[in-house]
């Protein structure tokens, strides 16, 4: 046998790859290493929106980018997603949202019928959500510059005074819960973007949460951090949480829950339902005393029906996440590196 | 899940480490040649459950991990021409060759896509004929089938402008090759089920008669590995060297004889380079005289590309079972999966991404 041979490392990406948008540690590196520092800013913030106290008022602030191909899947589209993803992370600050504003990247050639659609769940999802559209910007690409349509959204929401929700609020032995079934809205983009056809169609659970978010502080549930479960998934937010926290997380695999098609999408393509993106779900880090009550609130509530508590924090190992296998043994839960690639075989 | 559900409860597998601690007597190495099978014994963490005695090596069953820096480079190279359409199974984008990976090349303005199946490829050649669709056909028994059925059809429509970059390899040889290296410690083989259920068991049995070595085909789920162990186990106990299945729910005898016929046609037994265990004779196959023309590298040629560096890098005693993952002073430092210095970090089938990613938190705790 012949000795070993070994490719050159590539420890350095001269341009951006897709693998940097993901979610997972690439992106976290290129923000923490490159954009953080050249703007100058020190404090990365953990957290979905900034928080600015202007004129006696607490807002939240956040902006979002929108690039989802197709414009068009199950259960959703580009336009509600807008919406709800700027909605949500005002409503993970317990922030009441307000007012949006409403950018279009349109490409040239764009069918007139697509921008209406999009434009009318636009709207349709704001109504809903209580929300103002109330500035923005359209600006037209040559063509094959943009995949039809890009949308930038910012939004703007007021915090309950008193109300600070954070990494830095989770106390050792807080119960982890999420809203509900996990990895719908990855797997469904990717069925359509790659045309898998399942059985089944899995439809995206695209949603806005602040009145979920509401309906827990009304119940009296005290809570402490709250994290939507977008790119990197369950897995990413958790290892993030533990990081920014400096505490410890066990997740329970048999307490997840994953919707039967979803999980065999995942066996299929080798990818892992604990990495993969959700648009209407939410992660909840309340005191363990208030567990059972808060998933009783949030099983009374239609987008909080398949809720479930799924962890604990604990002191142990800070900074780290472990997951109790389904057959008792114990592994480490780590942030998805770069993108999730489906594997050969 | 039907079928998966209860291949993974938990109360069944630990029956399992129980029976096989009662009927271990003494030290055992057995290697699990696939690399799924490696990803699902550290996820799910079986090795903990097993005794102490009876020690696991990960074998060069990853498919990516074994493809050559040379061929990835020639992929490299194809990959970046104005005028191809390079199509790749998702895992192999991130693998890097002497300089670049393929994710890199799509970046400066390549043509590079994610494919799920060689016919995908097909499809996209069909549909854009003043491309030319190039589908690396990397992997063991279980992909070659449908890359021998891309082109099969692609000649039988007629179609092109579309080619397989192949770089197929055939798991027997490699564990003759194995079984033959001086430093060997192997005891026992778990066999790939996928492997098997497209080529049966045939090939097996004069391994396991010539090395004197039990060779169980086994599953990818917790209990199948567990089953697959404790067959592996009772064969060295008793003395016995025997092809056994333990994936009857996928694994005949004979295979998929179907599949076979279409691998015959198409391909060709050859020899082929695997990384880390270079050149192993008859361990390849390569497109047939009657399907040259749809041979990437005759319609691409790319001529002599400088050989990579080692680096140190030790995937290639990894690959043969020789090390383990954490036997490596780079694992984790300076090679993780973000910035890997050898494929078996690269891939999410390779031992040491398993390990990297799955062991870390125990690990720590140990230390």
């Amino acid at each position: 046998m012949s000795d070993i041979a070994c490719p050159l490392p590539i420890t350095d990406y001269p341009n951006v790859l897709l693998a940097h948008g993901g979610g997972g540690r690439l992106m976290h590196e290129m923000l923490t290493r490159r954009v953080l520092p050249a703007l100058g800013i020190t404090d990365s913030g953990q957290t979905d929106a900034a928080l600015q106290e202007l004129g006696g008022a607490r807002l939240a602030f956040t902006t979002d980018g929108y690039v989802v191909k197709p414009l068009f899947f199950p259960g959703g589209d580009i336009g509600r997603l807008a919406v709800s993803g700027t909605v949500n992370d005002l409503a993970m600050m317990g922030a009441v949202p307000h007012v949006l504003s409403l950018s279009l990247i349109l490409e040239e050639g764009l069918p007139f019928e697509t921008l209406d659609r999009v434009l009318a769940s636009i709207r349709a999802t704001a109504d809903a959500a209580g929300v103002r559209i109330v500035t923005g910007d359209t600006k037209v690409v040559d063509r094959g510059k943009a995949d039809g349509l890009f949308i930038n959204t910012a939004g703007i929401g007021t915090v309950p005074a008193g109300l600070t929700l954070g990494p830095a609020q989770v106390r050792e032995g807080d119960a982890i819960l999420v809203s509900g079934d996990l990895g719908r809205h990855g797997i469904a983009v990717l069925a359509e973007r790659e045309g898998i056809g399942f059985e089944t169609v899995i439809e995206s659970d695209v949603a806005c949460l602040h009145r979920l978010v509401a309906k827990l502080l009304e119940a009296g549930i005290e809570l402490h951090c709250l994290r939507d479960l977008t790119r990197g998934g369950l897995a990413s937010a958790a290892v993030e949480i533990a990081q920014a926290g400096r505490l410890g997380i066990t997740l329970e695999e048999a307490a997840i829950p994953v919707a039967a098609p979803v999980e065999a999408a995942c066996e299929l393509l080798g990818l892992d339902p604990l990495h993969v993106a959700n648009e209407g779900r939410m992660v909840i880090f309340c005191p363990q005393a208030q567990a059972e009550a808060a998933l009783d609130c949030l099983r009374a509530d239609p987008l909080g029906a398949g809720a479930a508590l799924v962890g604990r924090v604990h002191r142990d190992s800070p900074g780290r996440v472990a997951l109790q296998t389904r057959i008792g043994s114990l592994r480490a839960l780590d942030m998805l590196s770069g993108e999730q690639l489906p594997r050969i075989c | 899940m039907k079928y998966v559900e209860e291949f993974r409860d938990g109360q069944a597998v630990r029956a399992y480490a129980e029976r096989i601690r009662r009927l271990v007597t003494r030290p055992w190495q057995i290697m699990e040649i696939c690399g799924g099978q490696t990803h699902t014994i550290v996820k799910y963490g079986i090795d903990e459950l097993l005794p102490p005695t009876v020690r696991l090596v990960h074998g060069p069953g990853c498919p990516v991990c074994v493809t050559p820096v040379g061929a990835i480079d020639r992929a490299l190279a194809i990959a970046a021409r104005p005028e191809v359409t390079f199509c790749s199974f998702g895992d192999m984008l991130r693998v890097p060759g002497s300089r670049k990976n393929l994710l890199m090349i799509k970046a400066e303005g390549g043509d590079v896509r994610m494919v799920y199946s060689p016919l995908d490829a097909l499809a996209i050649a069909e549909a854009n004929p003043q491309r030319e669709v190039v589908f690396f056909a990397i992997g063991f028994e279980t992909t070659a089938p449908t890359a021998a059925m891309a082109a099969w059809q692609a000649r039988r429509k007629g179609i092109r402008n579309f080619s397989l970059l192949v770089s197929q390899v055939r798991v027997p040889p490699a564990i003759e090759a194995l079984m033959e290296a001086p430093d060997n410690a192997i005891q026992g083989f778990l066999a790939a089920g996928h492997v098997c259920a497209i080529m049966g068991t045939e090939e097996y049995l004069p391994l396991a008669a010539r090395y004197r070595m039990p060779l169980v085909v086994t599953g990818f789920e917790p209990l199948d590995l567990m089953q697959g162990i404790h067959r592996c186990l009772t064969q060295l106990e008793a003395g016995r060297h025997e092809v056994e299945i333990q994936y009857a729910r996928a694994v005949r005898p004979q295979g998929n004889p179907a599949a076979r016929r279409m691998l015959g046609e198409v391909f060709r037994i050859i020899d082929r380079e695997w990384r880390g265990l270079g050149v192993i004779p008859a361990s390849g196959l390569g497109l047939s005289e009657a399907y040259a023309d749809f041979d990437a590298e005759q319609r691409f040629p790319v001529g002599e590309l400088p050989a990579a560096d080692d680096h140190g890098c030790m995937s290639g005693l990894i690959l043969r079972g020789v090390a383990k993952p954490r036997d490596c002073p780079a694992f984790g430092t300076r090679c993780t999966p973000e910035h890997p210095l050898g494929a078996t970090m690269v891939s999410s089938e390779g031992a040491c991404a398993a390990y990297q990613r799955y062991r870390r938190l125990t690990e720590e705790a140990l230390a």
